[in-house]
């Protein structure tokens, strides 16, 4: 008799149970990313990282019987257009989080939109002025430029090449780097003997290059993405300058290798992990996430996936994770990201906190070096 | 004139009940970009469609309304209610000492010099880093304020847009009506048989391009204070082509069409979102037949392509 | 070292130069056979660069055999844009005619990115990138290349437009459409060869730049307008002029990025492009009423 009763209510719970799971509702994540114009570079592979994963997460059941679901729209790396679809996903499409803007002139847009109606927001973009100072509802995966300024300082310091040439491009990244390039150098003992910047659209940047040879640095760095660092590591090989170069983490994939060709032996720049998966020692905590990120990307693309992808790769697991634990409304989400400890991601090992929304140190960047054509890590 | 304030009477109402229609949500966040873009495009349409004078710099003087604002506000902490009308006058005043030299050039050597013009303010404010923040844009721009209000929703802000939009459309269609609006199609049709009539056309030609770079600044002081974040990049050389376009599709010297041609410009990206990466072909599709078939903008193609199927219907049933 | 750092300068400006100086002859020949500023002259230095990149990969053929095969794609595709979109247009106004090439060049960009993607290309140099010394500076030969074919068709221009009928006779659309429609020219036919001409120099100014510059979907809009520039500062001329104001424009803008600030580099040069419209409205060497062609 207690047995039967004991069995009865067993088989009604589980049958509760998986009525709930069954009629769990599915999680609405809206994604915003700069699948076309200038920043396609960083919104496509963002896109395509996210599809993936919800496709991957998906087909093995979902989380906690909840279906993902994403709703992406392209900003073209429009502030106004970002500002607009925004507040579509939360008005109209119901998310409980948002994965993006791409650009962190887009992602300054839309914080305001995100703090109001108080929906998560997990940017896709660098600028350390995302989380600094920490705003309640937003969360960042882009590794800070101030990290990647800080691997390359480090290393100038420690060779001894402490006069440096600056060349950035003249828009919302390279101004950022610029930034704390100028920033962090005292902190180094470094000193910036010229500024100078390019046009995102420019083809030619010997007159720049002249005038820093002029100026006899040490080293040169440049802060851009493709194609502008392609064409300058071309330059200085044309104009035989001996300073060694530096690239930024803008340039960190082998289509940078393709289009500078020879001109980009022995360039150094920080890179995320992931372009060197398979050289990292199995004790990196990060491998496993990367190799698997990798292995999925060629499956899906047929090409390479790069750390920009990774953002956005990073920022669903985030949610997942946040669900995992319980969370299914956009306030709870937000609690459960801010708890998020030792989550190793792509772009590295994330711990958030109520004070610090970025969540990476300064081992989420190697300083890579490219030799014959490939990437080898600088010890 | 009577025909064209009654139908602004019922195009006011319209915009008052809009609201209530859509029942707040996201059209109405869209529909404020709809006003501002109405009035940017009124500001231009005055200049391209009564004067008969092209710009394709717009975006700069929009956007140097939105800078003048922003830092007023946020760096010097000026009421947004005064930093607005300081920022008109600072971009009146720099018009019309630009206009005199720029409206002496004619055609596409216009073209050029305005398209210049909006190029140089452009690189301004992406090198001016510590005034304007550079081309990682300047955020914290205060909401306005009236008597306690904050118009910090899309709803407020929709009556707010929508209340200046309104002022500018029923101001430009006096305007039109007026003697100066005759004497301006007159300079637009003929120079010369104008100056002969006694009309001071290089004058009239820098106050409308003055009046129409206030206009702008004006919009661009209010989209800053709804976006509170403005960056360069929404203030380039494709903005002022996309302006021109609004103002061309709508229909020339139209300042409803202007509104029509606005209001296309914004929402279309809303339909094209579905054909996803194909838009930027459609969009340039779009442009080209509707040059090609509706010459004179939607404002007078509709009319004719109404009366065109109509008329056919009637045919057929005749015969 | 000083003295250095200027020739440098000088041969990196002139060699960008003569670039915008290809694609300002291009503007110019639209615009003086037909009235027309071409906004998409730029897709067609795109559409040369991206061409070459798929004959050389795809159709693997040889450098020699690719190069003329872009060329003749872009020119079917600028015959297209002429016969389907400026043809039959019934209100031929000019703002109308901007219009219609603006929305051309953004059809135009939006099918290469389909495609060719989003991705920046990089075409192989004609041969190879040792670079040449030159005093104290240093120029790719490349830049030769560049120098060269920019020299090249300017003489042929000159030829056309001097010693072939077609090439009078679009000299005479030129001075007067009417008239020379009155004499028996047929006018839409040498709208149409100067579509055909135009774009197959924009073409061969893309294919000749591609191995510096890279290319991508999006490269005509900068390189089109610096173009455009040039023929200002040229006075629309077809000829010699436009290529000063070319070499002229690249020189200034390397100096101005070298000596004063690379941020407002093209600041300054819009800024001189601005005063030499103030000042001299018909170009820089044009007289009041000079020959356009």
């Amino acid at each position: 008799m207690n047995v039967t009763v004991k069995h009865f209510v067993i088989a009604v719970i589980t049958l509760l149970f998986s009525t709930n799971v069954f009629a769990a509702a599915p999680i609405k994540i809206g994604g915003l990313f700069a699948v076309t114009g200038p920043a396609a570079f960083l919104g496509e592979p963002e896109r395509n990282s996210a599809k993936m994963v919800v496709d991957e997460i998906n087909k093995a059941g979902g989380v906690k019987g909840h279906k993902l679901e994403l709703i992406i729209y392209d900003t073209s790396g429009d502030a106004t257009k970002a500002v607009q679809l925004a507040t579509k996903l939360i008005k109209d499409d119901k998310v409980v989080a948002i994965i993006g803007p791409s650009t962190t002139g887009e992602t300054m847009a839309v914080i305001p939109v995100a703090e109001k109606e108080q929906v998560p927001l997990i940017s896709c973009s660098a600028g350390s002025k995302i989380s600094d100072p920490v705003k309640k509802w937003i969360f960042k995966t882009a590794q800070n430029d101030s990290l990647a300024v800080g691997r390359i300082f480090e290393y100038l310091q420690k060779a001894k090449q402490t006069n440096v040439s600056i060349l950035t491009v003249s828009d919302g990244f390279g101004a950022s780097g610029r930034e704390q390039l100028k920033s962090q150098a005292s902190k180094y003992g470094i000193t910036i003997v010229s500024d100078d910047t390019y046009g995102p659209k420019d083809t030619d940047m010997t007159a720049q290059l002249t005038k820093i040879r002029g100026s006899h640095p040490q080293a040169i760095i440049c802060w851009g993405t493709n194609p502008g660092p392609a064409v300058i590591a071309k330059n200085v090989r044309q104009l035989g300058i001996k300073s060694p170069l530096f690239m930024s983490h803008g340039v960190s994939s082998k289509k940078f290798i393709e289009l500078a060709g020879d001109a980009a032996e022995g360039i150094k720049l920080p890179s995320g992990k992931v372009v060197v998966a398979d050289m990292l020692p199995g004790t990196d905590k990060q491998k496993k996430s990367l190799m698997s990120f990798v292995k999925d990307y060629q499956k899906h693309y047929k090409a390479e996936g790069d750390h920009f992808g990774g953002h956005a790769w990073d920022a669903v697991m985030l949610i997942k994770s946040a669900v995992e634990n319980g969370a299914d409304s956009a306030a709870s989400i937000r609690d459960q990201l801010e708890k998020t400890k030792g989550f190793a991601g792509i772009g590295g090992s994330f711990t958030y906190s109520a004070l610090d929304h970025a969540g990476l140190g300064k081992d989420a960047f190697v300083l890579v070096e490219i030799k014959n054509k490939d990437w080898a890590i600088v010890k | 004139m009577k025909k064209d304030l009654l139908l602004f009477s019922a195009f006011a109402l319209l915009v008052a009940a809009a609201p209530q229609l859509f029942k707040g949500g996201y059209l109405m966040n869209v529909l404020v970009f709809v006003g501002i873009n109405t009035m940017l495009a009124v500001a231009l349409n005055l200049l391209l469609g009564y004067a008969g004078q092209i710009s394709l710099g717009h975006a700069g003087f929009f956007g140097l309304g939105a800078y003048l604002s922003g830092i007023m506000t946020t760096t010097y902490s000026i009421d947004p209610w005064l930093a607005m009308p300081i920022a008109a006058i600072v971009v009146g005043i720099i018009a019309c000492l630009i206009g005199f030299p720029v409206l002496k050039l004619k055609g596409h050597y216009l073209a050029m010099a305005t398209l210049g013009l909006g190029i140089i303010i452009f690189i301004v404010f992406n090198e001016t880093v510590d005034l304007t923040g550079g081309p990682s844009g300047l955020s914290g721009i205060p909401n306005l304020k009236i008597a306690g209000v904050t118009f910090d929703s899309d709803v407020k802000n929709y009556y707010l847009i929508w209340f200046f939009t309104l002022a500018v459309m029923l101001f430009s269609l006096n305007l039109a009506n007026s003697r100066v609006g005759r004497a301006l199609r007159a300079v637009h049709d003929s120079e010369i048989a104008a100056q002969v009539l006694g009309v001071n056309a290089r004058i009239l030609k820098v106050q409308v391009f003055t009046l129409s770079a206030i206009i702008s600044s004006i919009a661009g002081s209010l989209y800053a204070h709804t976006m509170t974040f403005i960056s360069p990049a929404s203030f380039g050389f494709n903005f002022s082509i996309e302006l021109l376009t609004m103002v061309v599709i709508g229909g020339l010297g139209s300042i409803f069409g202007s509104f029509l041609g606005a209001a296309l410009l914004t929402l279309l990206p809303e339909f094209l979102r579905a054909v996803n990466d194909y838009d930027i072909i459609i969009y340039g599709a779009l442009l080209m037949v509707m040059v090609m078939f509706m010459p004179g903008g939607l404002v007078r193609g509709i009319p004719a392509l109404y009366r065109k199927i109509f008329g056919q219907r009637k045919g057929t049933g005749n015969a | 070292m000083e003295f250095n750092q200027i020739l440098q300068y000088t041969l990196s400006g002139l060699s960008t130069g003569a670039i915008y100086a290809l694609i300002g002859i291009g503007f110019s020949i639209i615009y003086n056979a037909t009235g027309i500023i071409n906004f998409a002259q730029g897709e067609f230095v795109m559409l040369g660069g991206l061409l070459t990149l798929s004959s050389l990969q795809l159709l693997k053929l040889p450098l020699w055999a690719a190069i003329p095969v872009s060329v003749a794609i872009s020119t079917v595709v600028g015959v297209i844009f002429e016969r389907l979109a400026i043809r039959p247009l019934r209100q031929p106004t000019p703002i109308n005619l901007v219009i219609i090439t603006i929305g051309g060049s953004i059809l135009i960009r939006g099918l290469a990115m389909l495609v060719w993607g989003k991705d920046t290309h990089a075409i192989p140099p004609f041969s190879g990138d040792t670079p040449i010394a030159i005093g104290g500076a240093t120029i790719l030969p490349q830049h030769l290349w560049i120098l060269a074919i920019t020299l090249v068709i300017i003489v042929f221009n000159k030829f056309y437009f001097y010693h072939t009928i077609s090439g009078k006779a679009m000299r005479a659309c030129a001075y007067n459409r009417r008239a020379a429609g009155l004499v028996g020219i047929d006018v839409k036919r040498m709208v149409l060869f100067s579509f055909i001409i135009s774009a197959a120099m924009g073409a061969v100014a893309g294919i000749i730049v591609a191995p510096l510059t890279m290319t991508a979907y999006d490269v005509g809009v900068m390189l089109g307008l610096k173009g455009f520039c040039a023929a200002i500062i040229g006075g629309m001329s077809s000829g010699i002029s436009t290529v000063i104001g070319g070499l002229l424009l690249g020189v200034l803008e390397s100096l101005g990025a070298g000596l004063i600030s690379s941020g407002y580099k093209d600041a300054i040069s819009f800024i001189i492009l601005l005063l030499i419209l103030f000042i001299r409205p018909q170009g820089l060497f044009g007289k009041a009423d000079s020959e356009r062609v």
